[in-house]
């Protein structure tokens, strides 16, 4: 059970979408992470570089700007399930060219027809799973 | 080069702390999101909420007006428009994992100061999906995008 926090969950996402929105305009990028990420597997290109930087960032900004107090204490079930969570994301963002960050965000603000529909099935998919999981 | 990484480097950092902020890097709280049938937290609705205000226009406004980025000659935007059973089957499966534990790319890795061991199993697994997706897709006869 979590409460319901508008202030920070609006400021959050301004941030995110301030982080996405200087990535495209100054570097020319879409901030998707699964494509920055899974680019990164790659040989390093001059490409290459910009990718590392921005997880970087995405990696030290608690580092930098908050406490370990700040971090959430996950309670995550069996390693298994982890696993295997870990390897269906993995596969289905880089087949479906995207995740909440590529599609939710720019592919949606772009009005990107492939975008809207991918968010859409990924949404309601991980809604049905939920459901489903507290029925077993 | 030098340049666009630094901003790059910065892009990040300013979306890592909205992950934080915003709560997007709790599992528990995406999963209180997704559990619309439950104890419902709509949160996240209002993350994605907060970040499509700042991009839409920031996009509409500024970055259609241009042929170029400020550091970079072209603007990499996706231009496909075809709904294919790749995008489909993707989503579904991503939607399959993201519903399993609540974490997706951005928050896997800003989770990784946080030095607890799922996030390091799901990070090595995630990148073995990375690895794993264009083979099965070249078995199948399909290239994957890049």
């Amino acid at each position: 059970m979590t409460e319901f926090t508008p202030i920070s969950a609006l400021l959050g996402g301004a941030l995110i979408g301030l982080g996405a929105a200087c990535l495209l305009l100054i570097n020319g990028r879409i901030a998707g992470i699964s494509g920055i990420a899974s680019q990164l597997l790659r040989k390093p290109n001059p490409d290459w570089w910009w990718r590392l930087a921005f997880a970087a960032g995405l990696i030290t900004a608690p580092v930098l700007f908050f406490q370990p107090t700040d971090m959430p204490e996950l309670s995550l079930h069996s390693n298994w399930l982890v696993i295997v969570a870990g390897l269906l994301v993995g596969i289905g963002t880089k087949i479906g060219s995207g995740c909440t960050s590529g599609h939710g965000i720019c592919g949606m603000a772009r009005l990107s027809k492939r975008s809207i529909v991918a968010t859409l099935v990924f949404m309601t998919t991980a809604i049905v799973v939920v459901a489903l999981q507290k029925l077993v | 080069m030098l340049l666009s990484i630094l901003s790059a480097l910065a892009s990040g950092l300013l979306f890592g702390a909205g992950l934080v902020i915003s709560g997007m890097i709790n599992p528990q709280k995406v999963i209180g999101f997704l559990d619309i049938f439950g104890h419902w937290d709509p949160s996240l609705a209002l993350v994605m909420t907060g970040a499509l205000a700042v991009y839409t226009p920031a996009y509409w406004l500024l970055v259609r007006q241009r042929t170029n980025a400020v550091l970079s000659e072209q603007l990499h935007i996706p231009n496909r428009t075809e709904i294919d059973c790749q995008l489909l089957i993707g989503a579904i499966l991503f939607g399959v994992g993201w519903g399993l534990v609540g974490i997706c790319p951005g928050p896997a890795l800003t989770l990784i100061s946080s030095l607890q061991q799922p996030v390091f199993l799901f990070i090595a697994a995630m990148f073995v999906g990375f690895w794993l997706a264009p083979k099965w897709m070249s078995l199948m006869g399909k290239s994957v995008p890049s």
